[in-house]
């Protein structure tokens, strides 16, 4: 297995336990993200791969080749290692300039090598700064500068602390698309740690989805947006309307009419969850749309314009018209129903998920 | 003298085994550092014979009062006028409060034993103001008239305090600039004038600090020794010195440093106790440049002389004099071996400040990779040889030498049937580890807090980049050091060339520094004939001066840039 597997690991610091039992894999030319909240382990699980932390039980192998076990406490020390880490305050040296920090890594600096980062530097657009002191960078400058850096050595395998956390928000998309067309001309193998969900999906080949500690699903994008294996997961991506009740007949009563989930037992409750903005909306009532599966009518109570898109809470009947709910909604912008209005809900089926209630 | 910055290991900071070279180096320089001392306790251990019960009945109780009286005094002296003024130049604004802001520092350049030799030159009975006086008065004897005596307890807390007040000053002034305006402006609006303010605000604010200051003042009076000795005064040290070569008895000397270092133990938990202190006095972060009050004429001339009277009679004056003696004897002094003195203490100097800088590097990061809790400890009792008297660890280093030369003679004697003699005792070696024992918390100091600004992901980013330990701390962190690594090599190599107990004590025969050829001569009252050399060392001390008002200066302007200056992007 090429790229870098990490496998078993558990980590505590004093009682604490920061890792139970997390195997991933990171392919070779492929960009994993690692996500999940802050405190959930996985700046923890970085630094285990760079061998900056000692590894306390599991293994990691790197190119299929073994560097650190925590059994017979084996490990190959982070200098020995091949692996790129690019920190999340950049740690970038201040007593050297920027062409010499991103040398610092460079073992034997030939043409090739020092053509390479000339040639970086211009594609990046700090060429001008090359003889710039760190301190006087701004911070996408800087970023820039410590991904150089970590790339220069042509490691084995890169490893990116939230690497955009530091970047104003009015900077940070474009840093990132800047960065992704970069990592994928470089082909190495990434993995990435973040807190947004939305930067994984944009970024990442495959995502590891990790919550206190343990991996809760790995999958593609499209597998972690459209196939949630829990409520976790699928409330990544933003707040849901939730439908809770019992199963019956292999389905659960909401608002937009039963829902099937098959794979909880009768009697047993479930929770029932779809996304704002897997839910449409047309005005008036709509016949065709109310034939579907998952839609009813109801009538709009609150508009919030947010810009790109519209906020609304439209007031629906309850399962079997007994009773009221509040369906909150996310439309495109250019739509902007009037308060009161008739309307017809329908639900996207692949953006509605059952689960089992504990 | 330093600040002994107590932190740990720095979290994050790719950690090596427990046990790992760096750890055994670490417990090894810390136990050859604290040997002296540990000898001193043991050789007081044993069993002295008639001395201690003597010692008790006849000296002891005057020496412990007289310590205690001039720590006192010292300490009451250096308080008012290092606090003094340190408020007048920070709160006040009056012609040439500019200068004196720095120029208050310069009698630190001034060792206590000089300032001593150039007063009792003036005023002892033969000095030129006593001639002065009986001429004007017509009297022919002593007896006609009345003049203090220089030579006396009061003299010696006098010489002392004018050139350790800056101590004071210098943590007092730092302690009222950091103090927010707002606070003393609050206490203004709620009904409390200036002078209430001083007292019940900022004084009581900046009480950690100045406690800090005369703690390290006390310190310094314990360790004189060419003051009391050249004033007869019967402190600790020159018992110490007297049982030790007139009474012949080692153990006896021991037993006295070991009461001594009681002294020593309660000065140092009232230093780390007012240091931890200082952190939650703390006012607000919010700091407004000090507009300062425009003093009127009248009290701006009360102002002026009062900072003006220290410098004047802790340096100006005796920098004078000394001077012009230079002018008259210079050559008597070049005659008397003053190229080999200046090259003895230059050698002697430069290589304890580089033994010194190397093993608090070492130290400081040995301390930063470990992760093992009893390191922290084990290199702080490395460091605490700056609170300890020259004169006690002079004794403990001599007999830990000689115990290993008696050792390595033995040894090699009953192997090879040869006799190596001695030898480290008696030879430059003994006074050069002497100064690395007690300098050391100047550089290790300064390693620390140099190493401080390494943050944690830099030791990191440079072992991912294929930097093992020695190559990180070549590549990234000496680099980085080198600027508060020279400022220390510097005060360590000043603090040497001022040294005097030690020197006296450990120097091989017939060798001398410019501070033993001062005290040997100002001993023998022939003072103007060594003013050249005294001058020498005075020029050497003003250098760390220099030094710390412009780190002061530099400090301020980047405090106040950093205010002012928009952060060149919001993001970070």
């Amino acid at each position: 297995m090429s790229g870098l597997v990490m496998e078993r690991i558990r980590h505590a610091y004093g009682n604490i336990e920061v890792l139970k039992d997390v195997s991933i894999i990171a392919e070779a030319g492929k960009l994993t993200c690692l996500l999940g909240p802050s405190g959930c382990g996985k700046t923890t699980l970085l630094r285990l791969a760079a061998g900056l932390e000692a590894v306390q039980d599991g293994r990691i192998y790197l190119k299929g080749k073994l560097v650190a076990d925590g059994k017979s406490n084996f490990s190959i020390p982070p200098e020995k290692r091949g692996i790129g880490l690019m920190f999340q305050d950049y740690a970038l040296f201040p007593h050297l300039n920027v062409f010499d920090n991103i040398a610092f890594g460079v073992r034997n600096m030939t043409t090739e090598r020092r053509t390479w980062i000339e040639e970086a530097l211009k594609r990046l657009g700090i060429a001008k700064h090359r003889n710039s002191f760190p301190h006087v960078l701004s911070g996408g400058q800087q970023q820039r500068v410590a991904l150089l850096r970590a790339l220069a050595p042509q490691p084995e395998i890169l490893l990116l602390d939230e690497p955009f956390s530091g970047l104003d928000v009015t900077r940070r998309a474009q840093i990132r698309e800047d960065t992704l067309t970069f990592l994928k001309e470089c082909g190495v193998a990434v993995l990435m740690v973040t807190h947004d969900p939305e930067e994984a999906m944009f970024m990442a080949d495959h995502i590891v989805v990790m919550k206190s500690g343990q991996v809760v699903q790995a999958g593609t994008p499209v597998q972690i947006y459209f196939h949630p294996v829990s409520a976790f997961v699928a409330r990544l991506f933003g707040e849901m309307n939730v439908f809770e009740g019992k199963v019956e007949n292999g389905q659960v009563a909401t608002p937009l009419g039963p829902f099937p989930i098959p794979a909880i037992p009768d009697g047993q409750f479930a929770q029932v969850l779809a996304r704002m903005e897997g839910i449409r909306l047309v005005s008036g009532r709509d016949e065709t749309a109310l034939k579907t599966c998952c839609a009813t009518t109801g009538r709009v109570e609150e508009v919030y314009l947010l810009g790109r898109s519209s906020h609304l809470h439209v007031r629906v009947p309850g399962p079997f018209g007994k009773g009221e709910a509040v369906l909150h909604v996310r439309v495109p912008g250019v739509m902007k129903p009037e308060k009161g209005a008739l309307v017809t809900v329908f639900a996207d089926p692949k953006q509605v998920f059952g689960f089992p209630l504990h | 003298m330093t600040n002994a910055a107590s932190q740990t290991a720095t979290p994050n900071v790719p950690k090596v085994p427990a046990i790992s070279g760096w750890a055994l180096g670490t417990l090894g320089i810390a136990l050859v550092l604290a040997a002296p001392m540990l000898w001193v306790l043991g050789i007081a251990a044993e069993p002295s014979g008639d001395i201690w019960s003597h010692l008790v009945e006849t000296v002891l109780s005057r020496l412990i009062w007289t310590t205690l009286a001039l720590m006192t005094g010292v300490g009451i002296g250096t308080f008012i006028i290092g606090t003094g003024t340190a408020w007048i130049v920070t709160m006040c604004r009056f012609p040439g409060q500019k200068i004196f802001e720095w120029a208050l520092l310069i009698p630190m350049a001034v060792p206590a034993y000089v300032i001593a030799y150039v007063y009792t030159d003036l005023l002892e009975y033969s000095g030129p103001i006593q001639g002065l006086i009986r001429d004007l008065g017509g009297f022919e004897t002593r007896r006609d008239y009345w003049f203090f005596d220089i030579r006396s307890l009061g003299g010696a807390i006098a010489m002392m305090t004018l050139v350790l007040y800056p101590y004071v000053y210098l943590l007092a002034r730092a302690a009222f600039l950091e103090q927010s305006v707002c606070v003393l402006e609050a206490s203004r609006t709620l009904g409390r004038g200036p002078w209430a303010s001083f007292f019940k605000v900022a004084l009581p604010l900046a009480r950690p600090a100045i406690a800090v200051g005369v703690s390290l003042v006390m310190m310094e009076t314990l360790n004189d020794f060419g003051t009391v000795d050249f004033f007869a005064v019967a402190t600790f040290t020159t018992g110490i010195f007297d049982v030790w070569l007139n009474m012949n008895s080692p153990s006896g000397a021991a037993q006295l440093a070991t009461v001594m270092l009681v002294f020593v133990i309660v000065l140092i938990a009232l230093e780390r106790h007012e240091r931890r202190l200082q952190k939650f006095h703390h006012t607000s972060s919010h700091i407004r440049a000090i507009v300062g009050y425009k003093l009127p004429p009248l009290r701006a001339w009360a102002a002026f002389i009062a900072c003006a009277l220290p410098v004047m009679l802790g340096f100006l004056l005796p920098a004078a004099v000394l001077g012009s003696y230079a002018l008259n004897f210079y050559s008597v002094t070049l005659n008397a071996n003053f190229w080999s003195f200046t090259l003895n203490s230059l050698t002697l100097s430069a290589a304890a400040a580089f033994v010194a800088i190397v093993l608090g590097v070492f130290l400081a990061y040995s301390l930063r990779l470990g992760r093992a809790p009893w390191l922290n400890a084990v290199a702080r009792l490395a460091a605490l040889g700056y609170a300890v008297p020259g004169a006690v660890l002079a004794i403990g280093i001599l007999m830990f030498l000689g115990f290993i030369d008696n050792f390595v003679d033995g040894a090699m004697k009953s192997v090879f049937g040869v006799s190596t003699g001695l030898i480290f005792s008696g030879t430059v070696v003994a006074v050069t580890s002497g100064y690395v024992v007690r300098f050391l918390s100047l550089s290790f100091g300064a390693a620390e807090s140099g190493l401080a600004k390494v943050t944690a992901s830099m030791d990191g980013a440079a072992r991912t980049l294929g930097a093992g330990p020695l190559e990180t701390l070549r590549r990234v962190h000496l680099p980085m050091l080198k600027g508060s690594i020279m400022t220390a090599a510097l005060l360590v190599f000043v603090d040497c060339m001022k040294e005097l107990p030690m020197t006296v004590i450990l120097r091989p025969f017939d060798f001398g520094t410019l501070a033993t050829f001062v005290h040997q001569y100002a001993s023998d009252e022939m003072l103007p004939e060594a003013a050249l050399a005294a001058l020498t060392i005075v020029a050497a001390g003003i250098v760390p001066v220099i030094l710390l008002s412009y780190t002061i200066a530099k400090s301020r302007v980047s405090n106040l840039g950093a205010q002012t200056e928009p952060d060149a992007e919001g993001g970070q």
